[in-house]
């Protein structure tokens, strides 16, 4: 995770589009801000950036999905459960499944798992609309690049 | 009234929590029932589930834009059911 650029996912370890899942891995960083104030004395991960590590890897399933011709905006979490605390270190693996693709919105549910026990899950709908801008677009591609975005996924874009 | 538009008036009435009596076929989902683009995506989904189909929001949407068709036609309640019976209808064809 590099929290302060609000990437918190490390990588993609599996996008499967024929399964309409994709996994990701997440290791909480030791020292962070953060946790300095979440809390003093107790560091704990934030429930709401537990989301947002469900949320991005949900977004990266359904960038997949359209090819890159489309961006997702996070729109509506459903259920979240917060199952247990995640510390400073831990690695994370975060997971979503592609529910339903509407017209303009997709619906993924999202687990995140802590050496194979659950942590927390959510139900999510996303907004799939067109890039803002062609810069996003480009900047995504890098950051697809960065977090291992499978090649041949990529390149049909 | 068909069942479809039974259907998608449960489906307001327990997504949006709307009491069901207050419903009605004439009803516009935005002007009248005053749901909201975010409320509207889960009544979408949940007609989508509903009936095996994709609610093309986005072209309506479009239309609307463009001043080729007007609010009433894709979210007044019945005419709704006929958009949806039409899509049924063409998923079966």
């Amino acid at each position: 995770m590099r929290l302060e650029y609000f990437q918190l996912i490390d990588r993609i370890v599996d996008l499967n589009l024929a399964d309409r899942s994709i996994s990701s891995e997440a290791t909480v960083p030791v020292n962070n801000t953060i946790f300095e104030g979440h809390f003093p004395g107790f560091p704990l991960m934030p429930g709401v950036l537990l989301i947002e590590a469900m949320a991005q890897t949900s977004g990266w399933l359904i960038v997949a999905a359209n090819r890159f011709q489309r961006m997702p905006f996070l729109a509506q979490v459903k259920n979240a459960k917060f199952r247990t605390f995640v510390m400073p270190g831990q690695r994370l693996l975060v997971s979503a499944k592609l529910v339903h693709e509407g017209s303009g919105y997709a619906v993924t549910a999202a687990n995140i798992t802590l050496a194979g026990k659950p942590v927390c899950d959510a139900t999510l709908t996303l907004r799939v609309m067109d890039f803002p801008n062609a810069e996003v677009s480009e900047k995504m591609r890098e950051t697809a690049a960065r977090v291992g975005f499978p090649n041949e996924v990529a390149a049909n874009g | 009234m068909s069942s479809t538009y039974d259907t998608i008036a449960n489906i307001i009435a327990e997504t949006c929590d709307i009491p069901r009596d207050t419903i009605k076929p004439e009803s516009h989902a935005i002007n009248d029932l005053g749901i909201d683009s975010l409320d509207f995506l889960d009544i979408a989904f949940a007609i989508d589930k509903a009936f095996g189909i994709k609610l093309p929001l986005e072209q309506w949407t479009q239309e609307v834009n463009d001043g080729k068709a007007t609010t009433d036609q894709y979210f007044v309640l019945k005419n709704l059911s006929a958009r949806i019976d039409e899509l049924v209808a063409a998923k079966g064809a």
